[in-house]
């Protein structure tokens, strides 16, 4: 990748990115269904998807949040 | 478990109620005990006929008395902590911290969120389990916290302008300087033409000097969408400029220039 093209997609913003506020305020119901059908949480939430790829903290949030139900629920299973 | 329609998303809408878990202002509090919100006696039934039984049992705990409730808040705070300190372990390596500050952020985070989850608790919808929507709040916490602590060690001064370190920020390749000396030179003309002051600060602030947005927020004593929407508008703004001198394509993201 050239330094234009990392520019570039750095510029580049999605109309539908819901911003962080909507994106927090979703995050526990976009992780589950994340968890329980990946596919219907891009297509109900692209907003969140589009914001959460380009927002590092709220991205980084995503993970952590991810990761904790990931590890309680492998807690249940056990 | 409901969801709101494509829709009702825009970035462009005013939201009136801040995330959970976000007050900057709340200094930290390490403690177990907490006062719980009374419970609204007439917790909407559509609730609580959605909510699994799990959920339910939390909810009614919490919001209950005596015995049962202090058990439900002790259990709460267990987990919270514990998820705080998987959280701030996950987030280590880019951290300056080291383990008994770790624990002590992890502490402050379970026990700060614990007070926002128990006074909260007529905000839960059952629209995801309970100690999802639980958990939310102790991350967020811990992502403040951390932000927090930046400012106490800060590695980097929030006006620095030092633009050589750009091709660093982009991970690019040190052997295209060439290239980067014509980038930084048309991006630096950019941002000084068509940024606001605020904006430019902002840019600065995260592109340039490296700050955390959540450091910088607090800094500026705002939030953490007021930054992404600057930034948002300052990429914007800086890419429709470059494109319209001809740097970068008008509809896609391939490159014209070099």
């Amino acid at each position: 990748m050239t330094g234009w093209d990392a520019l570039d997609r750095f510029l580049d913003v999605d109309p539908e990115d819901v911003g962080c506020e909507k994106a927090m305020a979703l995050l526990h119901i976009y992780v589950e269904l994340v968890r329980a059908d990946p596919e219907t949480a891009t297509e109900r939430y692209a907003g969140v998807e589009a914001h959460l790829r380009a927002c590092g903290p709220c991205g980084e949030d995503f993970e952590g949040l991810l990761s904790a139900v990931s590890a309680e629920q492998r807690q249940n299973v056990v | 478990m409901s969801y709101l329609p494509r829709e009702e998303l825009s970035f462009q809408e005013p939201v009136a109620a801040p995330a959970p878990g976000r007050d900057p202002a709340r200094a930290p509090v390490r403690i177990l005990a907490v006062r719980c919100a009374t419970p609204a006696p007439d917790r909407p039934t559509s609730t609580d006929e959605k909510l699994d039984r799990e959920s339910a049992e939390w909810l009614r705990s919490l919001a209950g008395a005596g015995a049962p409730k202090e058990a439900a808040v002790a259990r709460l705070h267990e987990l919270l902590l514990k998820v705080a300190r998987a959280e701030v372990n996950r987030r280590r390596s880019r951290l300056r911290l080291a383990g008994p500050e770790l624990d002590d952020l992890a502490h402050q985070a379970a026990a700060d969120s614990l007070m926002a989850i128990t006074g909260k608790l007529d905000d839960f919808r059952g629209e995801s389990r309970f100690t999802t929507w639980a958990y939310k709040f102790v991350i967020l916490e811990v992502s403040t916290k951390i932000g927090r602590h930046f400012w106490r060690h800060p590695t980097v001064a929030m006006g620095a302008e030092d633009w050589e370190r750009l091709p660093d920020r982009f991970g690019l390749d040190p052997a295209g300087k060439a290239e980067w000396q014509d980038l930084i030179a048309a991006l630096r003309r950019a941002v000084d033409d068509v940024l606001s002051d605020h904006q430019r600060r902002i840019f600065v602030a995260i592109v340039i000097a490296g700050v955390p947005v959540e450091s910088l927020a607090l800094e500026l004593a705002s939030n953490r969408n007021a930054i992404y929407k600057t930034m948002f508008d300052a990429r914007r703004k800086i890419r429709a400029e470059l494109a319209a001198k001809g740097y970068l394509d008008t509809r896609t993201a391939t490159v014209r220039h070099g």
